[in-house]
């Protein structure tokens, strides 16, 4: 039958087109193998070499060839601890702002301007950061740190030291500008979710504006809120150049966060460049895998959460 | 006086309070981001001139400007596209329409999620490692690589959710002709939805546009024009991270001016997507 | 026994033809869920059948084995024997785009492809001929006509299909199953979803295509059902109640079920 033919012949492309589409998914699945994968591969002999205590050692001496992770690994996560503390509340507080209270109006405008802001590349405040910022951390912010906070009991530890612009809390402070928009625009679209129905049946037994936000807003977008936020933590964790202009590249912990210091992704993006093959470039390759871990963990705890939580509402 | 009404003037504060916290942090945040942007306009401006974009990037003392940065850039963009879309549109059309709920498919899509949020060095470290030390040179098809594998689970993402959003009873129609699968999904379902797909394409150029870190490692930047794609090349994010840390006020100047553009550049790519979605919600 | 049904309009001689498609023993399972049990029928060829009967009944199943749609979909199952022209359709070795170029399916949802009107009737056809542009505009047009619609789009034929109204857009969806030269047609509740100048042009269009082509409808509109059909299935509860010319279905009805049914004690 002519039919057949004509139906036959459009069989292979039928199937050659399943087995691009499989393809492509499998190709997803085979980079990340692929990441993982090369990534141990490089590290491996820093590993190797310094076993489990790279984890926690903060030597980083090219010519002695003797490398630590600690130093890193403590920066990252104070920066993006300090830069989350900062950013949470008050993405949520933008986000609360522009579903309540704004002016309506104004609500899709700065709701656009928001999310064109979270685009911005973060070179962008890298380079801010270190041209305004920083001066004004070491000329007015650090000072004032030293001479308050620097001399209550118990936290004072953490404000000491020369106020050189550069340093943790400055990387930190720089961060939480940078995940700023992407936490308030999906702390926004989340919260847009809630039925007005909700929202106005608490309205309509006197509740105050807070309330309603606390009481029906928060709970019934807990999953999302949680969920971006936690997205805002890896993308904090991983995030290089809006820090490394600003964190100082020292290779010591400190304990005051006005001291310098620096995380996996800035130490990689300076350091690389003139690490000679072998273990210095093996150990900066076992930061990487270190990073690559952390965030693989945070995304994956992020979806677990999700997941449980979605089943549960 | 009632219980409730004894509560009220508490409650009242507390609203207050919360309410002044509210506009605080808006006020906070949106002025934050104004000086930002405010400093980028001002002083990239300044740096704006044809010379920007007729001359290559030059050393301190001699004239510049950032033609060979903004050309390798759109080059890297472009591989990054070239390789990336085909993979993130078919990935994204297996998870709508072969794979659904399938374990592989609930594997790949927890897997893209991942990537979408991965630090973009560790990325860079990863086609370093695949395409640069084998090969033995840094090069932009290296960077192009990087990007795509940036810019590829944007991609499935916003196919995958697209091709759902096709319904069913239009498929159904297509198949009771005697349709085959990919027929289906190539006229009927690409076509309902094309806007949005292309809408996930570019937004995966302006983030693909925004990269530095994974550039690194891969292209490595060049002071001279190239459009080899075989050997090291400049883009904008990478002479942006090296004139800002350069001691020279003229090369910091064209930091400044080419952070400006990179910016335009990609917020232009974000607005053409919104308006493109905005259309699609209008239908 | 006579009701209000078969006084309002004169039902339909069904007139002795060879059987198009022949059912035998079909059982239907939506996963676990049996669906249609055990149900025998028969469509004639040029005839209208008509499967009526309660929401739930199985009507729908029923027409969407004919064209193995639910292939579409997994968990989903046929048992037993479907005969289109002394072939069982239901065999796992047959080719389904072959089947369904030649038993054709309109849905209760007009579905225009996003395309021009033009395109979405040239679309089907190119699939299985290579026509030079004369003959697709010849093809096109003569579609277009047997499903009425010609005149009221002839001047617009690179409109695209979703600016029509919803009687217009389904009268496309005819044109665009006639197109390609089925030799069934099944109708799912054709109508439902379209006001009542529209349905009455779709019940003339109907009884126009059944000398040339067979037809099932689903309806669950009895009168519907006795205005257009020559047979008539009752179904219920995924049985197949009662199978027989209308005239018989309607004005004497063996079964008791049947009789509630039509005489609106039920459904």
């Amino acid at each position: 039958m002519d039919r057949a033919r004509a139906l036959g012949r459009l069989k292979f492309s039928d199937s050659s087109f399943r087995l691009f589409a499989l393809g492509a998914a499998l190709l997803v699945l085979v980079l990340l193998l692929g990441v993982m994968v090369s990534l141990f591969v490089g590290a491996w002999p820093a590993f190797q070499e310094f076993g489990i205590g790279f984890l926690f050692s903060d030597a980083w001496s090219p010519p002695r060839e003797k490398f630590g992770a600690a130093t890193a690994i403590y920066g990252t996560l104070v920066t993006s601890l300090i830069a989350m503390l900062i950013a949470v509340p008050v993405g949520l507080g933008i986000a609360v702002f522009l579903t309540e209270l704004c002016w309506l109006p104004l609500r899709r405008p700065i709701g656009v301007a928001i999310e064109l802001l979270a685009g911005i590349p973060s070179i962008i405040y890298g380079i801010w950061g270190v041209y305004y910022f920083r001066p004004v951390m070491q000329a007015y912010i650090q000072p004032f740190l030293i001479n308050t906070l620097g001399n209550v009991p118990l936290i004072g530890f953490l404000f000491q030291g020369p106020p050189l612009g550069y340093g943790v809390l400055t990387a930190g402070l720089v961060l939480a500008l940078m995940i700023l928009p992407f936490i308030t625009a999906v702390s926004r679209d989340v919260f847009d979710t809630v039925p007005a129905v909700l929202k106005e049946a608490a309205y309509g037994v006197g509740a105050t504006t807070f309330e309603v936000v606390g009481n029906i807003v928060i709970p019934y977008t807990r999953v999302g809120v949680i969920g971006g936020v936690m997205l805002a933590l890896g993308r904090a964790l991983g995030e290089t150049m809006a820090v490394t202009f600003v964190v100082g590249n020292a290779t010591k912990i400190q304990s005051s966060i006005l001291a310098q210091g620096t995380t996996i992704s800035a130490m990689i993006a300076n350091q690389f460049a003139d690490a000679d093959p072998g273990l210095f470039t093996s150990s900066l390759l076992a930061l990487g895998f270190i990073l690559f871990v952390i965030t693989f963990l945070v995304l994956a705890a992020a979806r677990f959460m999700l997941a449980r939580l979605e089943l549960k509402t | 006086m009632t219980a409730a009404a004894a509560l009220y003037p508490r409650r009242r504060a507390r609203n207050f309070i919360w309410t002044v916290l509210a506009y605080a942090a808006t006020a906070l945040g949106l002025t934050m981001l104004a000086i930002i942007l405010g400093t980028l306009l001002w002083n990239g401006f300044g740096g704006l001139s044809l010379d920007v974009f007729t001359k290559n990037t030059a050393p301190p003392g001699v004239v510049g400007g950032l033609l060979n940065s903004i050309v390798g850039s759109i080059i890297m963009t472009a591989v990054g596209l070239a390789l990336g879309a085909p993979l993130g549109i078919m990935a994204g059309t297996y998870l709508a329409e072969y794979g659904a709920n399938s374990r592989l498919a609930m594997v790949v899509r927890f897997i893209n999620d991942i990537l979408l949020s991965a630090p973009s060095i560790i990325v860079g470290l990863f086609i370093y490692e695949l395409l640069v030390v084998t090969v033995g040179h840094f090069s932009a098809l290296a960077g192009g690589v990087a990007l795509a594998v940036l810019g590829a689970p944007i991609m499935v993402r916003t196919t995958e959710d697209m091709l759902n959003l096709v319904p069913n009873s239009l498929r159904e129609a297509a198949s009771a002709l005697g349709m085959p699968r990919s027929f289906v999904i190539r006229n009927v379902a690409y076509r309902a939805v094309a806007s949005g797909i292309i809408t996930g394409v570019l937004l995966a150029i302006a983030r693909m546009t925004g990269e530095t870190a994974p550039l690194i490692f891969t292209a490595l930047g060049n002071s001279l024009f190239t459009v080899d794609p075989r050997g090291p090349m400049s883009a904008l994010p990478l002479i942006i991270y090296e004139f800002a840390r350069s001691p020279y006020a003229e090369q910091q100047k064209l930091a400044w001016t080419g952070a400006l553009i990179l910016t335009f550049a990609v917020l232009g790519l974000s607005v053409m997507a919104r308006a493109l979605s905005a259309t699609i919600k209008q239908k | 026994m006579s009701n209000d049904i078969t006084a309002q309009a004169p039902l339909r001689r069904a007139a002795a033809t060879k059987e198009k498609v022949v059912v035998r023993g079909l059982n239907f399972y939506y996963g676990k869920t049996h669906a249609l049990k055990d149900v025998d029928l028969s469509l004639y060829e040029g005839q209208v059948t008509a499967f009526i009967g309660p929401s739930g009944c199985g009507k729908s199943t029923l027409l969407r084995v004919l064209n193995r749609m639910y292939d579409l979909y997994p968990g989903q199952r046929a048992e037993g024997e479907v005969m289109l022209d002394g072939e069982n359709i239901l065999s796992p070795s047959l080719d389904l785009n072959l089947l369904r170029s030649r038993v054709g399916m309109v849905f209760q949802k007009p579905t225009p492809f996003p395309m021009t009107i033009y395109e979405n009737i040239a679309f089907g056809v190119r699939l299985y001929e290579k026509l030079p542009r004369a003959e697709l505009d010849a093809r096109v047009e003569s579609s277009l006509r047997r499903a009425a619609l010609w005149t009221e789009v002839k001047d617009k034929l690179n409109a695209s299909g979703l600016s029509l109204s919803g009687g217009q857009q389904q009268r496309l969806c005819i044109a665009r199953t006639v197109a390609i030269s089925p030799e069934v047609i099944l109708f799912d509740e054709p109508a439902s979803a379209l006001d009542p100048i529209s349905t009455a042009k779709i019940e003339e269009l109907i009884d126009e295509l059944s000398g040339d082509y067979t037809i099932a409808i689903v309806t669950h509109n009895m009168q519907q059902a006795a205005r257009v059909s020559h047979y008539t299935a009752f179904m219920y509860l995924g049985e197949m109640v009662e199978f027989a010319e209308t005239n018989a279905v309607f004005t004497a009805p063996r079964d008791k079920r049947t009789q509630d049914y039509v005489t609106g004690r039920f459904g």
